[in-house]
């Protein structure tokens, strides 16, 4: 019953306090002469905006920012002490580098697959069928496709049936089973596999898009005038989807560095699979180490910065050419 | 949101409480409810209910957060099917795999539980000295208490004179375990002699398995905790908890290097130890032909036999694990689930003092997989868990759990450093100074 009120609550109130806003601010525009009116009416209109920004953006980055010059229950000043520890412990190095490996691996593989999806699709009947294939693992969880792929990956010994279906064809094929999780080399790249599978179908969906925004005029006047296939994809499609695939590798690249569901149901981060957001969370959570938690936040936020830079700076150009 | 609404609660059960009161109701031995929540002192608590009988109608809700699940979970939910009969009083419980999430930013945040399952003493004592816990001296009869349980078990809910968590429930650690139609010979005296036994008929001597998800690697920490308990005894056990004792102390290392031995000598290698869930583990003991002659593990482990194993009460027995050093004969280790309360609540008041009663632990003993935190439950189903029950009590030596009395930091890195053994025992040198600078840190105030 009390979800019912708080549902209409909701539903009329929102829409009563903006508008409500919106009156007020019209109204404390009076005491502002009217030539100077239309120039705060937006300042005015943003700050609500503004407000929730500030309060669960910057005030807790600032807030972050400071606990990770703090100890680990952020009470005394430690200096750099916990970067030091973020940049000389063994096990947030490993991290370090899985999260490059990350970057690097599920960003081109990812993509690359989704261009490529995108592309062939584009030609066959079943488009919109094939489609919807390749974007249903995006419908599953990451807890849940964790699960998924520890089946997949299952390991049994030798000579016992395998419940794993990987295990299950190296074993029919003559091989011996695989511990492809936990086995301190294929860790990493089993779970980006698994991040694989789950985000291709976004990219495709994304790079199919801006595809068919393409004219079809133009691609038919490069093949009249002799271009073949790979020319056509080469010096038309690939250069008018850039902004598209820039847009999309932002994301992947940001879903690479946030990456910490698939590893935390799957290994926790063990046998050499750890990442900085599960380091980051066992930090937090398991050893009360506010402080190095709070370290390793700065430090994917900064590593992530560069690349939202950069995007912001393509967007505000593209607008300056339209 | 949640101060108001549990006042509310406490207003209403005095309300009740005084309805019952008037209706002539028995001598409520629960303390006069509407004081609870605003003052707490230590003067508000009565004298304690023995039993669910005498807690009378309350009425309201108490929310309980822990880690049990599926059966675990049922067994909970019957223990407390009694008392919300009685007091009708509702238990909103909830059960996850991230109660130190969960508690963690609750303590910072102060939106918790009223009661609570903890991850471990290390743990308790973190959120005790925040303040979070309520100190359970107020809340229950602390001689009937201590008068109940094991000395060990009272000490180790204590941080700094304070009573801070109960046991409601334990489980004796490192017993062997082996199909009664594989091993048919006496028990070994001792470690030599278990090891000189042949692995006939089975492929080898022992069965592990590590695997358990957030936590993989546990069931091997016990196997250290064993031998350093019986090689090196208990000032080292303590030390070594204690973070005094340096991981590459010969020590130490010997008792890796033991349980080395062990993993050599064990059902299908490295690989199969790490991928194979621990409840698993002794399966291998009743195949044909058996895949391994023994399984360590605690006394829980008798659910998972019939469950995972499809083994039969009568197929399977155990035996304690046998001394090594004759000066520290008679060793034991165990744990228990700890039991916190975070709001002082009339209904939390309450329930905590049914979990603790010799009645209620008796719920859970009979459904089995479990021991109680109070000796005066003696009625166990099954003769192994009343074996185990009187190996508890007769302990010449016991020691709780080193790993779970660690800081999470260092239990967390001793999980891990299992996992590395188990892998690459020739990199033992690596993972013990590695331990010794995740010790320097993590018990670092």
């Amino acid at each position: 019953m009390s979800d019912l009120v708080m549902a209409a609550v909701v539903v009329v109130g929102i829409p009563a306090a903006l508008v409500g806003y919106i009156l007020g601010v019209e109204f404390v525009l009076r005491i502002f002469p009217q030539q100077r009116r239309s120039k705060v009416r937006p300042w005015l209109w943003i700050l609500p905006a503004g407000l929730f920004v500030f309060v669960f953006l910057i005030y807790p980055a600032i807030g972050t920012l400071i606990d990770s010059f703090k100890d680990r229950r952020s009470e005394d000043f430690v200096g750099l002490a916990n970067y030091e520890y973020v940049f000389t412990n063994r096990d947030v190095i490993g991290a370090i580098g899985n999260n490059v490996l990350w970057l690097i691996l599920f960003t081109a593989l990812t993509v690359g697959f989704g261009l490529a999806i995108a592309i062939l699709l584009d030609r066959v009947r079943y488009e919109s069928a094939a489609k919807s294939v390749v974007f249903l693992p995006m419908a599953i969880s990451f807890v849940a496709a964790g699960v998924i792929w520890s089946v997949v990956y299952a390991y049994d010994p030798p000579g016992s049936s395998q419940t794993g279906p990987l295990n299950a064809i190296v074993t029919g094929l003559g091989g011996n089973p695989v511990s492809w999780l936990r086995n301190g080399s294929t860790g990493t790249y089993a779970l980006i596999v698994i991040g694989v599978w789950m985000w291709t179908g976004f990219c495709m969906v994304i790079l199919s898009a801006g595809l068919k925004g393409i004219s079809v005029e133009l691609l038919e006047a490069a093949r009249v005038d002799g271009a073949n296939e790979w020319h056509v994809f080469r010096h038309i499609i690939l250069p008018l989807l850039m902004p598209t695939i820039a847009v999309v590798s932002t994301t992947m690249i940001i879903i690479a560095l946030k990456a910490f569901d698939i590893v935390y149901v799957t290994t926790n981060g063990n046998f050499g699979t750890d990442v900085l957001a599960n380091r980051m969370y066992n930090e937090l959570f398991n050893f009360s180490q506010f402080g190095r938690a709070a370290a390793i936040a700065i430090v994917l936020m900064l590593a992530i910065t560069p690349i939202l830079v950069a995007n912001v700076r393509r967007f505000r150009e593209q607008e300056a050419i339209r | 949101m949640r101060v108001p609404r549990s006042r509310w609660l406490a207003l209403s059960a005095a309300g009740s409480l005084l309805a019952a009161a008037c209706a002539g109701g028995s001598a409520t031995p629960v303390p006069p409810a509407g004081s609870a929540p605003v003052d707490g002192s230590p003067g508000a608590s009565g004298p304690t209910a023995s039993g669910p009988a005498a807690t009378g109608a309350i009425g309201g809700s108490v929310s309980v957060i822990g880690t049990w699940g599926g059966d675990e979970e049922e067994a909970f939910r019957a223990m407390i099917a009694p008392f919300e009969a009685e007091t009708g009083i509702t238990v909103e419980y909830t059960g996850t795999r991230d109660l130190n999430a969960v508690l963690t930013t609750g303590v910072a945040s102060g939106i918790l539980p009223d009661l609570a399952g903890l991850p471990g003493p290390g743990q308790m004592a973190e959120f005790a000295d925040r303040g979070a816990l309520v100190d359970l001296g107020t809340v229950l009869d602390v001689d009937e208490y201590t008068e109940q349980t094991a000395p060990a078990f009272v000490e180790l809910g204590t941080v700094e004179g304070q009573l801070s968590g109960v046991f409601i429930k334990s489980a004796v650690k490192g017993f062997i375990w082996y199909d009664v139609e594989q091993f048919t010979g006496e028990a070994p005296a001792t470690w030599e002699d278990l090891q000189a036994l042949p692995n006939d008929p089975a492929d080898s001597k022992w069965c592990v398995a590590v695997e358990s998800e957030a936590a993989s690697g546990w069931p091997g920490t016990d196997w250290i905790e064993d031998f350093v308990l019986r090689q090196s005894g208990p000032e080292v056990y303590d030390a070594w908890v204690a973070g005094e004792q340096a991981w590459t102390s010969p020590e130490i290392r010997g008792a890796f290097e033991a349980f080395g031995e062990v993993v050599a000598n064990s059902f299908g290698g490295p690989d199969y130890i790490l991928n194979t869930p621990f409840g698993e583990g002794g399966n291998p003991l009743f195949e044909e032909p058996p895949g391994c002659l023994f399984h360590h593990q605690a006394s829980f482990i008798t659910s998972f036999f019939q469950e995972q194993g499809g083994a039969a009460p009568e197929d399977y027995d155990f035996f304690p694990f046998p001394d090594i050093n004759p000066e520290f004969a008679g060793s034991l280790t165990g744990a228990g689930d700890l039991f916190g309360m975070f709001n002082d609540t009339p209904q939390s008041r309450a329930l905590m003092n049914y979990l603790v009663t010799p009645e209620a632990q008796q719920i859970w003993v009979d459904i089995g997989g479990a021991l109680s935190g109070n000796r005066e439950v003696t009625e166990y189903p099954d003769e192994i868990s009343q074996r185990s029950a009187e190996a508890l009590v007769n302990a010449e030596i016991f020691r709780f759990d080193a790993s779970d009395l660690m800081p999470e930091a260092m239990n967390n890195a001793f999980w891990s450093a299992i996992l590395q053994y188990v892998q690459t025992p020739g990199d033992l040198d690596r993972i013990l100074t590695e331990l010794d600078a995740t010790q320097e840190s993590a018990y670092a105030e």
